[in-house]
C-alpha cells in the first residue's frame, strides 16, 4: 500500500517503470522515491537487520533511500528523477 | 582538471547571492551544487513541468524565493554553473567532484562554502519505520513533489519549521492529526522581547499557529514525542503530556528539533571550529565579514551556523564582497558594514528563537537503551552507553569502538544525538565530548566512477 499521498500536480505524463520486475507507473517529474512510495511502502532493507526503510531526509543527506537500476547503477531515490522504462529494484538488506 | 579562480559550493540563497556579487565585479565564478535546479532547501524549486504558483509553494516568502531563482537563471550565462554535482573531497586548492558518475577535479584560488543545513534529529524508538520523515523532508515532499508523507500526519519536535510545515500541509489539503511542540508556552512568552526585533518574522510564526488552531488542528505545547509505533510502517505516535502517555493513531510523522549546519567540507578544508552554545554544535569559525580561519576560504549561510534564508542571502553577498576586497578589488565598504549590522540583528532574533524553542535538555536522559541512534550502522543508545561504560567518552573514540556515526551518512543524522548520549552517560558537558571529524568521501561514492582526462 502506498506511503505517500499525492495532493497536487496530478496532470502530468504517466511514465511506466518496473519495480522489482513488476509493472508500475509514476508521473513525469516524480523522483524515484515518489514513484515507488506512491505505489508501495518501502525502498530498501536496512544493512544489518533487513528492516524496511523508506528514506528519511529527502535531501541527499541520510543515505537511506538507495535503490538499484537495471543498468547496475545505485542511486539515491530522493534525488533521481523517474524516466520511462527504468528498471528499479530494491535491495532486501542483510539479516543478522 | 578545470575550473575558475573563485568557486562557490552550494546554490542556495547564500551561494546565489555570492555568485551575483562576484559577477557584478566582473568575475566568472564556478557555482557547484548537488541539487537538480538550485535554490537550496527552503527555496527548493519544483520540477520544470510542475505548475503550482510561487505563492502556493512559498507563501509569504514567494517574492524572495522568486527573486533568488530569477537571479540564478540570469547568472547562468555569466558563471560556470554545475548542478547535480557533489563535492566529496578537498585538498590543496582542489575540489574533487562527481557528476553523473564522472569524477573531476576543480581548482580554486578562493572558495566560498555555502553548504546549508539539514534537520537536527533527536531519535525516538520507531523513528526508522517507513512513514517517519524529518520535518524538512515532509516539506520537500510537498513543495518539490506535490505529495504528503501520508494520509494522517503528526508533526512533532520544535522550531519555526514545525508550525510552518504543519500549516502548509493543512492548507494543501492534508489531514494534520496534531502538532506536538516540545517547547512550553512559557518559553515562547520569555522569548518575546528578543523576537520583537524582527516583527514580520514573529508575526508569520504567530499566524501559522493561529491558523492551525482556527482550522481545528490540535496543537499541544510542552509535550514530548516518546515513541513511534508500527509493524512495518507507522501506526501511531505516542507522546507524554503531564506525565500521561497519549496515543495518536496516524500513518506518518514528521519530526525534528530545528536545524544543524552541514560542516563536513569546512572540516576537510582545515577550518578551525569552535563550540557554539547557541547552536549547541561545533561550527567553523568566521569573522564578522565571512572569512574562515583558512586563507582564501569564506563561509556563508546556514552551513556556518543556523540563521535562516534571509541571513543567508546577506551573508553570501557579504562573503563575496570580503573576498573581492581581499584580492584587491575596491568594494563598497558601506554596503559590507550595513550587511554586517543586519546580520547582527538577525543573530539577536536567533537567540530569541532559541529561547522560544529550547533544546530539550532531558532528551538524552530519557532516551531508552533500545532507541536506535545510528540508522546506518544500527547502533542503539544502549550500545553507546556500554562503550562509555568501558571508559570511552571522546566522540571519535566512541565512533571507533561502536561504529556510531561511521555509516553511509557519516553521522549527519545521528552525530549530534550520539554526542548527547555520550555526554549524558559520561557525566560531561555536551561541549566536552569532542567533535565528530569529517572524512573523505563526505558522501558515498558509487563503484565504477569514471575520471575525466
Amino acid at each position: 500500500m502506498a506511503l505517500l499521498k499525492r495532493l497536487a500536480e496530478h496532470d502530468r505524463d504517466v511514465l511506466p517503470f518496473t519495480l522489482d520486475g513488476q509493472a508500475a507507473s509514476g508521473l513525469r517529474g516524480d523522483t524515484l522515491l515518489t514513484a515507488v512510495l506512491t505505489a508501495d511502502d518501502y525502498l530498501r532493507g536496512s544493512d544489518f537487520s533487513a528492516e524496511p526503510r523508506a528514506g528519511f531526509c529527502l535531501m541527499g543527506a541520510c543515505q537511506d533511500c538507495w535503490v538499484r537500476l537495471g543498468d547496475g547503477r545505485r542511486v539515491r531515490a530522493c534525488s533521481t528523477l523517474l524516466e520511462a522504462d527504468l528498471r528499479v529494484s530494491r535491495e532486501p538488506g542483510r539479516r543478522p | 582538471m578545470s575550473g575558475q579562480d573563485v568557486v562557490i559550493v552550494g546554490a542556495g540563497p547564500a551561494g546565489i547571492r555570492a555568485a551575483q556579487t562576484l559577477v557584478a565585479y566582473g568575475l566568472r565564478p564556478s557555482l557547484i551544487d548537488e541539487s537538480l535546479r538550485g535554490g537550496g532547501q527552503i527555496y527548493r524549486r519544483q520540477p520544470e513541468n510542475f505548475k503550482r504558483s510561487a505563492k502556493a509553494l512559498y507563501g509569504f516568502e514567494a517574492s524572495k524565493a522568486q527573486a533568488v531563482h530569477a537571479t540564478l537563471d540570469r547568472l547562468q550565462k555569466d558563471i560556470d554553473y554545475r548542478p547535480q554535482t557533489l563535492v566529496w573531497n578537498s585538498e590543496q586548492h582542489t575540489l574533487d567532484t562527481l557528476c553523473d558518475g564522472v569524477a573531476e577535479q576543480v581548482r580554486y584560488r578562493q572558495l566560498i562554502v555555502a553548504t546549508g543545513a539539514t534537520d537536527r534529529i533527536l531519535p525516538v524508538p520507531g523513528w526508522t519505520l517507513p512513514g517517519v520523515y524529518s520535518l524538512g523532508a515532509s516539506q520537500i515532499a510537498l513543495k518539490f513533489q506535490g505529495c504528503a508523507i501520508g494520509e494522517r500526519v503528526v508533526f512533532a519536535g520544535s522550531g519555526p519549521l514545525l508550525y510552518l510545515v504543519a500549516y502548509q500541509y493543512a492548507k494543501a489539503g492534508a489531514q494534520v492529526v496534531a502538532v506536538l511542540d516540545s517547547s512550553p508556552l512559557s518559553a515562547q512568552a520569555r522569548a518575546l522581547p528578543a523576537l520583537l526585533g524582527q516583527p514580520a518574522t514573529l508575526a508569520k510564526g504567530l499566524y501559522y499557529r493561529a491558523w492551525l488552531t482556527a482550522h481545528g488542528v490540535a496543537v499541544h505545547q510542552g509535550v514530548a514525542l516518546r515513541r513511534i509505533e508500527g509493524e512495518r510502517r507507522v501506526s501511531a505516535a505516542v507522546y507524554a503530556a503531564d506525565g500521561q502517555e497519549q496515543v495518536l493513531p496516524c500513518d506518518a510523522i514528521a519530526f525534528a528539533h530545528a536545524l544543524r549546519s552541514e560542516t563536513q567540507l569546512a572540516d576537510l578544508l582545515g577550518c578551525d571550529f569552535a563550540w557554539s552554545p547557541l547552536n549547541r554544535a561545533w561550527l567553523p569559525t568566521r569573522d564578522a565579514a565571512g572569512r574562515s580561519s583558512v586563507d582564501g576560504v569564506y563561509l556563508a549561510g546556514d552551513g556556518a551556523g543556523i540563521m535562516g534564508a534571509d541571513a543567508a542571502e546577506m551573508a553570501g553577498e557579504l562573503a563575496a564582497l570580503t573576498l573581492l576586497g581581499d584580492i584587491g578589488y575596491t568594494v563598497d565598504r558601506t554596503r559590507s558594514l550595513a550587511l554586517q549590522q543586519r546580520l547582527e540583528a538577525i543573530q539577536r532574533f536567533r537567540r530569541g528563537l532559541e529561547t522560544a524553542f529550547p533544546f530539550p535538555e532531558d532528551w538524552a536522559a530519557r532516551a531508552p537503551d533500545e532507541v536506535m541512534i545510528c540508522r546506518c550502522e544500527e547502533i542503539t543508545a544502549g550500545d553507546i552507553r556500554q562503550t562509555v561504560a568501558q571508559g570511552h567518552w571522546e566522540i571519535n573514540r566512541v565512533k571507533a569502538m561502536c561504529r556510531v556515526g561511521m555509516g553511509r551518512c557519516q553521522g549527519r543524522m545521528c552525530g549530534l544525538a550520539a554526542a548527547e548520549i555520550v555526554a549524558q552517560s559520561s557525566g560531561r558537558d555536551i561541549s566536552g565530548v569532542g567533535r565528530l571529524r569529517g572524512q573523505a568521501p563526505i558522501k558515498p561514492l558509487p563503484f565504477g566512477v569514471e575520471t575525466e582526462r
